[in-house]
């Protein structure tokens, strides 16, 4: 399988990503600069964590109009996978490929800390190698990472099972403590309606191997490669 | 020819940086102080375009990219020179 991970002036988890892919799953991965006008041979399109393009203006709002992001948006309107992680999440929100929108966290505090995060539903390419109702802990690093929705748009998303991620305790209960940054319903991590894009707060990538004292966000990384495993199956 | 483009959150979007000025009015004393609500200020030089013309072109950028329509509301006036 190969990863394609885009690189925006700011981006700064690229790596972090590259080695989760390459060095612990061993699958191929490439870094796709955000000029880049087109890519091909990709099966999944990574955007890291980072500020990019400096977070001027809103989060997400500049990198939107990097070249690369018409191809991005291609892509998945093919059917292509595409993970955002932290600001990757917020890019996509940005070009509309996600729902809502991230804001500063209802603490002002940037924020970054080990938080639980209970998976809402296994029926997806990125959560198939997890049961749903699992509590994975997971660290955020973020100061806007509070999830806004208007209330027609966060009934919407209930009713089509679009979260994915949800903050909450150590016993998977979903209180006002266990919200790190005032995000409305605790959202955590979005899918769109047809399942392909994600986008979450929290960063998997680091913590995906044992040195780092946690595995629990490689499971992501499997699911997704897992996915890709049973798509290409299917087609043979 | 210049504009001022004013980009507030919608009522209804959190503003914890208003609620924190809020407070700190409050300790200051201005108990008056009911609510503030925090936004930006982007003063926009445009050149050579008919005035009909550059409100229209300014109501897209805001649009597309000086505002969130989902969070965000805006306005703009432009300045006399």
């Amino acid at each position: 399988m190969k990863f394609g991970i885009v690189v925006f002036p700011g981006s700064n988890c690229e790596h972090d990503v590259y080695h989760v892919v390459k060095h612990l799953l061993g699958h191929d991965a490439v870094f796709l600069w955000h000029k880049d006008p087109a890519f091909s041979g990709i099966d999944c399109i990574v955007l890291p964590g980072g500020f990019a393009h400096g977070d001027y203006l809103r989060c997400g709002a500049m990198a939107r109009f990097s070249p690369i992001m018409g191809a991005v948006k291609q892509f998945a309107e093919r059917g292509g996978l595409v993970f955002g992680i932290c600001n990757g999440f917020q890019v996509l929100s940005e070009a509309g490929m996600l729902p809502g929108a991230l804001v500063r966290n209802a603490g002002l505090q940037y924020l970054c800390r080990d938080v639980s995060l209970r998976v809402e539903r296994q029926d997806t390419a990125f959560t198939g190698r997890i049961k749903q109702g699992a509590v994975l802990r997971v660290p955020i690093g973020h100061g806007e990472g509070c999830y806004y929705a208007p209330d027609a748009l966060l009934k919407d998303l209930e009713q089509k099972r679009q979260v994915v991620f949800r903050y909450c305790d150590e016993r998977g209960e979903v209180t006002a403590e266990a919200n790190p940054n005032g995000s409305l319903h605790a959202v955590a991590g979005v899918v769109n309606e047809r399942g392909n894009v994600l986008g979450m707060m929290p960063h998997p990538d680091r913590c995906a191997e044992e040195i780092l004292g946690n595995t629990q966000g490689r499971r992501i990384f499997e699911s997704i490669v897992h996915a890709w495993q049973q798509a290409r199956r299917n087609r043979l | 020819m210049k504009a001022r483009v004013f980009v507030t959150l919608k009522r209804g979007v959190l503003d914890p940086q208003g609620k924190a000025v809020c407070t700190s009015l409050h300790q200051l004393g201005y108990r008056e102080v009911t609510d503030v609500r925090i936004g930006k200020c982007m003063e926009v030089t445009l050149g050579g375009l008919p005035r009909q013309e550059a409100e229209r072109r300014l109501k897209a950028m805001c649009e597309k990219l000086l505002a969130n329509p989902v969070i965000e509301d805006y306005r703009f006036e432009f300045l006399d020179e």
